[in-house]
């Protein structure tokens, strides 16, 4: 490896968000290497957000999200070839056209793919869909077009939520099965799943929560599937809305702290390997990622968000090129939102690490709200309702450690509308169709070498 | 040329509706939806809508191209 960081070889495994802006942000901070971008889709990086909104509602074409650079990055773009190996001592990516890629630095930005229905003849009836690509959106954009009887959706995540909104918004009427307790609990909790599930039986979505979908039925094509009450759903499109599957698979052999969780890296994106020793030259970014957050007492996150693919890529990129002394850790406070049924949410903070919730601002009835959430007598997330600009005070409070509740007056001068906290409600994610947006686990051995500063 | 909105810094200030209002819309409230493939004939909107919003939430630049090098 050359000993100027700023030249050699860099490879990219991955070209969506984290890809592209790590590519942008390597030439930013002067490398002059040659630089290499792998990816297995076959198209330029494009933005996924719109295509379970914008896309479904048949707004926008789904080809039409291409993401727009910052700068031209240089870069060699392998488009349509799918990485199946990593040699960590020969220092080569395999690739699936049977080449290989050579590198000093390789940064990881594989990301998710939808988590199938796991019975693979049901899932290929015809009519069944899973939607991450966007050449998954067209397909489902173009059966929603044909206008069916009714939708299936499976899973009351964010995205299966999202879908139901857009179909009901087509006009199809839409019946969506979650085996929790109710829609988004799995990332907000008890007190906003009631607001979320109000919310869809008011737009005429048949909720049906504490089931499980055993079956599906159909000849070739799709017609309905059994539930676990005994119940049939006679349906022609059923979308499999049951969260991400990490794309860590190609790294079975390579010596990596890789698994089902993402690639466990230190705060600096540099992956630790099977011995968790951390490596110099192997860095990890986006939505494969695993990575220890010192506001959340160092556990291991691991976040599907859009802002994150973006800010950890830009951290990793700066570490790539930097010396020892001169990287960054990557301590972005979370932040993600969802558009479903007219309404804007979005959350800072980590609202699953949290044993209590309040409402701050607003209310349940008004739909507009400001929920923040607490553990141990700190705020740690929050989650307004068509009050985004709040989010940014909360954010200071949850980087301030701040006492929770948090006092009256604390935001916009009014007494709080819930005067007491209830419990957050958040569930076992093991029992949920839809996985946590953010999934906490387990803890690091190295937290002494981080100051954190006392909430008092 | 393309857009992407920074939702996550997005607070729904709605000035891009108001100065490109083909291109940018809100859904609800303060959902705001937009088309990422900005026709030739709204650049200039889109430019004063990206320099006018509040938060510098909208990039606009041209996509990556196949096969470049």
């Amino acid at each position: 490896m050359p000993d100027d960081l700023r030249e050699g070889r860099i490879v990219i495994v991955g070209a969506s968000l984290a890809g592209l802006r790590a590519a942008e942000t390597l030439r930013e901070e002067g490398f002059t290497g040659s630089l290499t971008v792998i990816g297995d889709e076959p198209h330029p990086p494009y933005d996924r957000p719109p295509l379970s909104k914008q896309v479904l509602l048949g707004r926008m074409a789904a080809d039409s999200a291409a993401l727009p650079m910052r700068r031209d990055p240089d870069a060699e773009w392998r488009l349509g070839v799918r990485a199946t190996g990593l040699d960590p001592v020969g220092k080569q990516v395999l690739l699936a056209d049977g080449e290989s890629v050579t590198y000093d630095r390789l940064l990881i930005a594989t990301g998710t793919r939808a988590r199938p229905w796991p019975n693979a003849d049901e899932a290929a009836l015809d009519g069944v869909f899973t939607l991450r690509t966007r050449d998954d959106a067209g397909r489902l954009t173009k059966r929603l077009a044909a206008g069916p009887r009714r939708v299936l959706v499976i899973g009351g995540g964010f995205t299966g939520s999202e879908i139901a909104s857009a179909c009901r918004e087509r006009g199809i009427e839409v019946t969506l099965a979650e085996r929790g307790p109710g829609p988004l609990v799995g990332a907000l909790g008890g007190t906003l799943s009631m607001l979320a599930a109000g919310l869809q039986r008011a737009h005429g979505v048949d909720l049906r929560c504490g089931v499980t979908v055993t079956a599906l039925r159909g000849n070739g094509r799709f017609t309905g599937a059994d539930l676990s009450d005994g119940s049939r759903i006679d349906a022609d499109v059923c979308v499999v809305a049951m969260g991400a599957v990490r794309n860590t698979e190609w790294l079975a052999e390579a010596g990596l702290a890789a698994g089902p969780r993402g690639v466990a890296c230190d705060a600096g994106c540099r992956a630790f390997n099977m011995y968790g020793i951390v490596t110099d030259d192997v860095f990890v970014a986006g939505d494969a990622a695993r990575f220890p957050h010192p506001l959340f007492e160092y556990q291991m996150l691991s976040l599907e968000h859009w802002g994150n693919a973006v800010t950890q890529a830009e951290v990793a990129a700066h570490n790539m090129v930097s010396p020892e002394p001169a990287r960054r850790p990557h301590l972005a406070v979370p932040v993600f939102w969802s558009s479903q049924f007219g309404l804007n949410i979005k959350s800072v903070g980590v609202p699953t690490f949290s044993d209590q919730v309040v409402i701050a601002q607003g209310s349940l009835d008004e739909r507009r709200l400001v929920a923040v959430y607490g553990y141990r007598g700190r705020i740690t997330a929050a989650v307004t309702v068509d009050m985004a600009k709040w989010l940014e005070y909360y954010q200071g409070l949850i980087e301030t450690a701040a006492p929770f509740p948090p006092g009256p007056g604390a935001a916009d001068g009014r007494p709080l509308v819930a005067a007491f906290p209830v419990p957050s409600n958040v569930p076992d994610p093991k029992g949920l169709f839809h996985g946590p947006t953010v999934a906490l686990t387990g803890h690091l051995p190295d937290r002494r070498l981080t100051v954190v500063r006392p909430a008092d | 040329m393309q857009i992407v909105v920074d939702l996550t810094r997005c607070q729904g200030y709605a000035q891009c509706v108001f100065l490109a209002p083909e291109v940018f819309e809100l859904h609800g409230e303060e959902a705001l939806l937009y088309n990422p493939a900005v026709p030739d004939d709204q650049l200039d909107r889109v430019r004063q809508a990206a320099t006018a919003c509040p938060v510098q939430a909208i990039l606009l630049g041209k996509e990556v191209s196949a096969g470049a090098r």
